[in-house]
């Protein structure tokens, strides 16, 4: 049995592992052009500015776009398919990667509304979505 | 290149100390980089070139520049040891010259602990922290999320993407070096095989196999007097972008095309004076996009652009003669090369039964990552 991978936090991404652990969704956002950045950065990819702070968000989201994995794209996700990975776009704007859960993988769709819900690994907490209504 | 056409702007240095505490690699490129262009009076949104050392993963280049939220024509990494600083200055120097970018930034920075501590040596790659956990290993799953993005903003049958591997098998069978030699399919044949990652299917993807390509590149003079035709290169380009999907600028309208556009300028040529596609084709989806974005059909068009045209290597616009790496192999990072010794083959004369006739322009186009790094080139025979 492969294990699956989990992240390995580095001083830079902690505050977002530790947020998640209380199941709350931070992420940087630039107090010099107002973006929010998503992963984490040493500078704002928008401006180039080095002022980035953590904030809440309010973990809902949309489905950007997706895939339904009928063959697992990993070894460790082989008891899984089929699984839904998707990428997300936040309502503060950054978008991220994410499966998507709570939902018929056939019923998923470009658009479709969700929002975070946490799933325990252990030390590290991962932020899944789940349907919510509109 | 003309000597004099480049020069240094602005400068930056963080003193050596014995301790550099929680930084890593990557956090001092970034507030480097921060320093330098402010140094220069300008900011990254001015900088469209990047060099940079080994850092110590393969795509330690890409990421920083998708981490600095850059859009460059240029990226290389140096490997010179104590020669690599001044080495970097002229790579930049030779971009600049050559016009593939305007502002390059050269950075390099090492990390020290007292004690050693292991954790913050290496940074922890984007991909592996936020991807990997949810499934998102190998890039079968960006591709496939490309192209279920690209379906629903434009439409896209499986049909009309099964027609891409179906015309390239075709190909692959008057090439005897094929790995799909002898073994045609139809628009059936693709569409039931295995679905992996919706809604790409097992035929729609590359398969892995082992193998070598290379080319030698001379002066045009020396060219001249050696026993085959010269391949004269016409037009460069480039573009690096993102390494994830997840965080490409655009996830359908990729950076083949300023790296096209940029490789025909150079040239002084149209896509109407091109005689053969040599484009990078891991999947189906991959073809379609850069069809649309190296301008050969405009952007939407691209599944009728493949019912409309013959792509065979006897058709109105031949592609990927070889069979393409969907069905003559991808062997690695040799796969990109075999889109370039193609087109060489057949602009020399030199690929038998199917030489496309009266070659005398061929558009070269390699695609890394997840469309986020990408190479042009316009060959010639003269
Ligand atoms: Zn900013």
């Amino acid at each position: 049995m492969v294990d699956r991978p989990l992240p390995r936090p580095s001083p830079l991404t902690e505050p977002f592992w530790n947020a998640a652990r209380g199941h709350e969704l931070h992420v940087q956002h630039c107090q010099d052009c107002g973006h929010y950045v998503f992963y984490p950065r040493y500078l704002c990819p928008d401006c180039g500015g080095d002022r980035l702070e953590w904030r809440r968000v309010s973990g809902r989201g949309t489905v950007f776009t997706y895939t339904v994995a009928r063959r697992p794209t990993h070894p460790a996700f082989a008891d899984r398919v089929p699984y839904v990975i998707a990428v997300v776009e936040l309502e503060e704007g950054p978008k991220l990667t994410t499966n998507i859960v709570g939902i018929d993988p056939e019923s998923v769709s470009i658009g479709l509304p969700v929002q975070a819900t946490w799933e325990d690994t252990g030390d590290i907490v991962l932020v899944n979505f789940e349907p919510r209504a509109r | 290149m003309t000597g004099g056409t480049a020069a240094i702007a602005g400068f930056a240095d963080i003193a050596p100390r014995r301790d550099t505490g929680d930084t890593t690699v990557m956090g001092m490129l970034s507030h480097l980089a921060h320093m330098t262009a402010s140094d220069a009076g300008l900011t990254m949104r001015d900088v469209d070139g990047l060099v940079v050392h080994d850092t110590g993963s393969a795509m330690g280049a890409v990421v920083l520049v998708e981490m600095l939220g850059l859009r460059a024509g240029f990226v290389d990494r140096v490997s010179h040891g104590g020669a690599t600083g001044a080495a970097m200055v002229g790579r930049a120097a030779m971009a600049i010259a050559t016009g593939l970018c305007h502002t390059c930034l050269c950075l390099t920075a090492s990390i020290q602990h007292r004690p050693f501590r292991g954790y913050a040596i290496v940074d922890s790659s984007p991909t592996a922290e936020f991807e990997e956990p949810y499934g998102g290993s190998g890039p079968n799953y960006g591709y496939a999320m490309i192209a279920r993005r690209y379906m629903h903003e434009y439409g896209l049958t499986d049909e009309q993407r099964a027609l891409v591997a179906v015309q390239q098998r075709d190909n692959a069978c008057v090439n005897p070096d094929a790995i799909f030699f002898g073994q045609p399919i139809t628009v059936g044949d693709v569409l039931a095989s295995p679905m992996i990652v919706e809604p790409l299917h097992l035929l729609e993807i590359v398969m892995p196999t082992g193998g070598a390509a290379g080319v030698l590149v001379t002066t045009a003079e020396r060219a001249a007097h050696l026993p085959h035709a010269p391949v004269p290169v016409l037009g460069i380009g480039e573009h690096v972008s993102h390494w994830s999907a997840t965080y490409a600028p655009n996830l359908t309208t990729s950076s083949v095309k300023p790296s096209a556009d940029r490789a025909f300028d150079m040239a002084g040529v149209g896509r109407r004076d091109v005689g053969l596609l040599s484009i990078y084709d891991c999947y189906t989806i991959t073809v379609l996009i850069s069809l649309e974005d190296a301008g050969f059909c405009p952007k939407g068009t691209a599944g009728r652009f493949v019912e409309e045209h013959d792509l065979r290597w006897n058709g109105d616009l031949p592609l990927n003669t070889h069979g393409g790496q969907l069905s003559y192999g991808q062997s690695g990072i040799a796969g990109g090369m075999s889109h370039v010794t193609e087109a060489v083959r057949q602009l020399q004369g030199r690929a038998g039964e199917r030489n496309v006739a009266g070659l005398e322009r061929a558009f070269v186009h390699g695609n890394g990552g997840v469309m986020g790094e990408q190479a042009s080139l316009i060959l010639g025979t003269r």
